[in-house]
């Protein structure tokens, strides 16, 4: 198994550091699963009252200027890892000047994840901040659970408005109560801010976590709001976010 | 005792208190010729800290009324620290502040005189007490590292403010590493480690071998390092080996700070090398340099984290006691006559064929006060407590 990569465009660097914050917010550990030609961050929080299940993929030819892998095996060629979220968040705000980045797969008397920042300094001389994510490898047998998520059909599909209004909203229901309220939710919403609702096949209550919507919605951060949409479906709150 | 502390030196002060705070809950306060020194040392005698004021910091300095002896005393740190809690406000409001101590009173006055005519009037009790000294020699210290404050602080900041402890070494190439230190407390959590790796170039001095490395508590040290940054001043490192003590200095024309830190003194029975394996190349005559001072990332718990502290008699004393100096190496100020090697071994590995104890020692101190002075201060022990978690 071996994993090396090397990220050095700015940009990228602050939307790596954007999922990972929003991961880091989300739940204390989760799953990276690394393939030849993706990343994906999982989490399967499968928490009786409410907790949230994230799947996120991230090209690697849009983050990454180098990219090399090697899975288990050829026929299962892919890495599942589980860490810490809030230590990858870490490790990378120290990036915030950073000239190049570079994560690798390193056994330091266990596995980890080795992130080694060069960053920019005014002197001449170079600075280099290592952090080494302990890291523990998922067995094979285990792979099966941390699939990509079928969408059921959506009862409901909704167009929410921009990020920064929707965030306001959600800031102030969550000092209300700890749920999200329905059955007049979407009515409601739709006065206050216009949600553009596509059909309704019948009114069920729904519920959803306040403050895991809450959290969802403010890491996805307010400056560059990406069209996001919902689909309700009669058990759960989904989110996807459109490119 | 008197002094007055005019503009923005009174922020001056408050940041120091601040940084003493750190180590310490007890202030220990004594008007010098030399100027006014602040002490404190913690409750583990394994951080000592010290800043000296010179008369010339004042707009006002009187250490004693002519006459008389100097006093002095030891506050509740949290107390002291109150009247100096909001440097905002003391960059703001304060326009001077005087510390009086008068031997007939038993309160320390601290006035704040702020802008509006508004004056505020702070008196705190203290304790008559012996003079906290601890001993230490910069000049015996044979690695130095010096840097702006800055550089230092930028070299922390990746490391979490939690972090208890950190190891500061010489890598190849002669870069200064830091990287958390963790304790193996808990082998199925595993934390991430941190390392910082900095150019040799960015150090004013650096006098060190490859190789060397100590580990100390990083909180204790931050306190110094905060009041180094915002003084815009140079942090001098004086250190030895894994369990001498580190000094940390700092120094301009109106002041001088000490703090003297213990480091760990375990080396690791399989030493984890401080360069990095990246950074390794099969250079021969860097492999000579591997020395059992490796960055140590002792298995065992955290062992003697000490400082040799001595205190001394007041002068009225005719009689010195003997000093009882922990750590080897160390010279005691006094004459070569004192019992100052009547010590415990305090070097575990001294014992040939022993596996290092286990124990965590400490060791109390107290002297017996001159007559005149009122028998205030910590009853006289000068038993060992080797009693320890092995």
């Amino acid at each position: 198994m071996k994993f090396r990569a090397k990220l050095v465009d700015a940009a990228c660097l602050n939307n790596f550091t954007r999922v990972s914050n929003m991961i880091a917010k989300l739940a204390k550990t989760c799953t990276l699963r690394i393939c030849p030609d993706k990343l994906n961050f999982v989490l399967s929080d499968k928490v009786a009252n409410g907790g949230v299940s994230m799947w996120c993929e991230l090209e690697q030819e849009n983050f990454f200027s180098e990219f090399q892998m090697e899975g288990v095996s050829a026929e299962n060629n892919a890495i599942y890892l589980e860490l810490t979220s809030e230590n990858l968040s870490r490790a990378l705000k120290t990036a915030q000047n950073a000239r190049a980045l570079k994560i690798k797969l390193t056994n330091k008397h266990f596995p980890c994840l080795t992130v080694s920042i060069e960053l920019l300094s005014v002197s001449s001389s170079s600075r280099v901040v290592t952090h080494d994510i302990p890291v523990k490898v998922i067995p094979r047998k285990l792979w099966k659970d941390l699939q990509e998520p079928t969408v059921p059909d959506a009862d409901v599909s909704i167009y929410l408005p921009v990020l920064k209004t929707m965030k306001s909203i959600v800031e102030k229901m969550k000092n209300i109560s700890n749920h999200l309220v329905s059955p007049n939710f979407l009515e409601k919403s739709s006065q206050v801010c216009g949600f553009g609702c596509v059909s309704w096949e019948e009114p069920r209550l729904m519920e959803a976590w306040c403050p895991a919507v809450h959290h969802v919605v403010s890491a996805w951060g307010v400056p560059h709001p990406p069209a996001l949409g919902a689909w309700l479906v009669v058990e759960s709150l989904q989110f996807y976010r459109r490119p | 005792m008197k002094c007055l502390v005019t503009g923005s030196n009174v922020k001056v002060l408050g940041k120091a208190v601040h940084s003493l705070s750190r180590i310490g809950d007890e202030l220990y306060l004594e008007p010098l010729e030399d100027g006014l020194s602040l002490r404190t040392v913690n409750s583990s005698r394994s951080a000592y800290a010290c800043f000296l004021f010179a008369p010339l910091f004042f707009q006002q300095y009187q250490a004693a009324t002519p006459g008389q002896d100097p006093l002095r005393c030891k506050i509740l740190m949290k107390s002291f620290l109150s009247v100096f809690r909001s440097l905002a406000m003391l960059e703001k409001t304060v326009e001077k502040c005087c510390i009086s101590l008068n031997g007939r009173s038993s309160r320390l006055v601290v006035q704040l005189y702020c802008k509006y005519g508004v004056r505020k009037t702070h008196n705190l009790s203290f304790q008559d007490c012996e003079s906290l000294q601890a001993v230490f020699d910069p000049a015996v210290c044979p690695h130095v590292l010096r840097a702006p404050a800055r550089v230092l602080g930028e070299a922390v900041l990746p490391f979490p403010p939690a972090l208890a402890e950190v190891t500061l070494g010489i890598g190849r190439g002669h870069r200064v590493i830091l990287r958390s230190y963790q304790e193996e407390a808990d082998s199925t959590v595993k934390a991430m480690v941190t390392e910082m790796s900095i150019g040799g170039e960015d150090f004013q001095q650096l006098q060190a071998q490859e190789g060397v490395a100590i580990t100390f508590c990083l909180k204790e040290f931050r306190g110094l390092l905060s009041f180094a940054d915002s003084a815009n001043l140079s942090l001098s490192i004086y250190f030895d080996g894994p369990g001498r003590p580190a000094i940390f200095a700092i120094k301009d024309s109106l002041l001088d700070g000490h703090f003297v830190l213990a480091t760990l003194s375990e080396p690791d029975p399989h030493p984890q090398d401080l360069r990095a394996p990246e950074l390794q190349r099969p250079a021969p005559q860097l492999q000579a340099h591997s020395t059992p001072h490796l960055d140590d990332f002792a298995l065992d718990d955290i062992d003697s984290y000490m400082i040799a502290m001595e205190t001394t008699v007041g002068s009225e004393g005719s009689r010195t006691l003997p000093s009882t100096s922990l750590s080897p190496g160390l010279q005691p100020p006094c004459s070569p006559g004192s019992h100052s090697e009547e010590e415990d071994d305090t070097e575990p590995s001294t014992v040939p064929g022993t596996p290092p104890p286990k124990k965590f020692r400490s060791l109390f101190f107290g002297s017996i006060l001159a007559p005149a002075h009122s028998p205030q201060g910590p009853s006289p022990v000068l038993a060992e407590d080797s009693e320890g978690e092995g």
